[in-house]
């Protein structure tokens, strides 16, 4: 049921490569992920016809928020390929992020006061 | 149940960040090969710190061979991060990664959005953070050098050593011991002071870029 076409393969990770992951993609379908990037799980949308990456993914995401950077992580895929996988499943309606800090100077200057705060606080 | 494990510390939980969480900010930790970035994130990090891995294609632009293909070398960089929950709605996480000049594909996409970055240094080998500085400096990221102390590291004072490294006069110098948390905290305080100084000092007088 992906995009390719129902060839049957084997699950075995670490013994394919990551373009088959990716089905030969090395670019995302969008380019708004970010390392620190929030991905969300939706709820509602079945897991049957998602790759085995893809719904090792939505199992890993399930469970609460997470970042880019430690999907790929605890997946053990390289950034690039889970980016590949996180942009097909905002396509689907699987994931969604929340939105990246906006780049205007004042609320760049209020996160710093946070961040300031929050270490402080951890002294 | 998926196929491709997951990390052991999935399956125990705490991994998830809390729902409220709205905003996620990174900071780098950068520096030479073994100056203890590994060890800065992972005394800082309140999940066990994870490594991912980018593979970055680098032209062979110099390298002619005889089958007449375009040579690309393949590299593998690593990652570790780490993460602290600041508060109900915002989480920090760093980034250590290493400062070759080589991987400018992967600092371009790693300064996008970062608030700053934390140059380690290590006294016995400063020249080996010129790189690291040069790269900073090019990209327009905002940085503040951490000595990590290491035990048979000769004593220098600061002085002297804002001096070797040539850093403007309001670029933050500060002693850490990589290993201890709160030390590891007073570092990344001085920079995050010196970046909110510096968009306060800015706001009026310089326009957008970057």
């Amino acid at each position: 049921m992906t995009a390719s076409g129902g060839r049957p393969r084997r699950s075995g990770d670490k013994l394919v490569r990551p373009y088959v992951v990716t089905d030969g993609r090395s670019e995302p379908s969008r380019n708004t992920l970010d390392l620190v990037t929030l991905l969300i799980a939706t709820d509602d949308l079945p897991l049957t016809g998602l790759s085995p990456e893809k719904r090792a993914l939505m199992e890993l995401c399930r469970p609460g928020a997470l970042s880019v950077a430690e999907v790929a992580g605890h997946l053990s895929l390289p950034v690039s390929v889970t980016k590949v996988l996180i942009a097909d499943l905002m396509d689907s309606g699987h994931i969604v992020t929340r939105a990246p800090i906006p780049s205007a100077r004042p609320t760049e200057a209020r996160i710093l006061q946070e961040v300031l705060d929050g270490l402080r606080a951890r002294l | 149940m998926g196929s491709a494990p997951a990390s052991e510390d999935v399956a125990s939980g705490d991994v998830h960040l809390p729902s409220s969480v709205q905003t996620a900010a990174k900071i780098l930790v950068v520096g030479h090969f073994a100056v203890g970035k590994t060890t800065f994130v992972g005394a800082l990090s309140e999940i066990r710190p994870l490594r991912t891995e980018e593979v970055m294609t680098e032209a062979g632009a110099l390298v002619d061979d005889l089958a007449g293909t375009k040579a690309k070398t393949t590299t593998t960089v690593a990652l570790d991060f780490g993460r602290l929950t600041l508060n109900d709605s915002l989480v920090l996480y760093l980034f250590g990664t290493p400062g070759q000049q080589r991987f400018t594909q992967l600092w371009q996409d790693m300064t996008r959005g970062a608030l700053g970055a934390l140059v380690l240094a290590d006294t016995r080998r400063l020249g080996q953070s010129f790189d690291v500085m040069g790269v900073l400096e090019e990209l327009g990221l905002p940085y503040a050098v951490a000595l990590n102390e290491f035990d048979d590291a000769p004593g220098h004072d600061l002085a002297e050593i804002r001096e070797a490294l040539d850093l403007l006069p309001e670029t933050p110098l500060v002693r850490c011991d990589a290993r201890d948390r709160i030390s590891s905290t007073h570092a990344l305080i001085a920079l995050v002071e010196y970046l909110l100084n510096r968009t306060s000092d800015t706001s009026d007088s310089e326009l957008e870029h970057v």
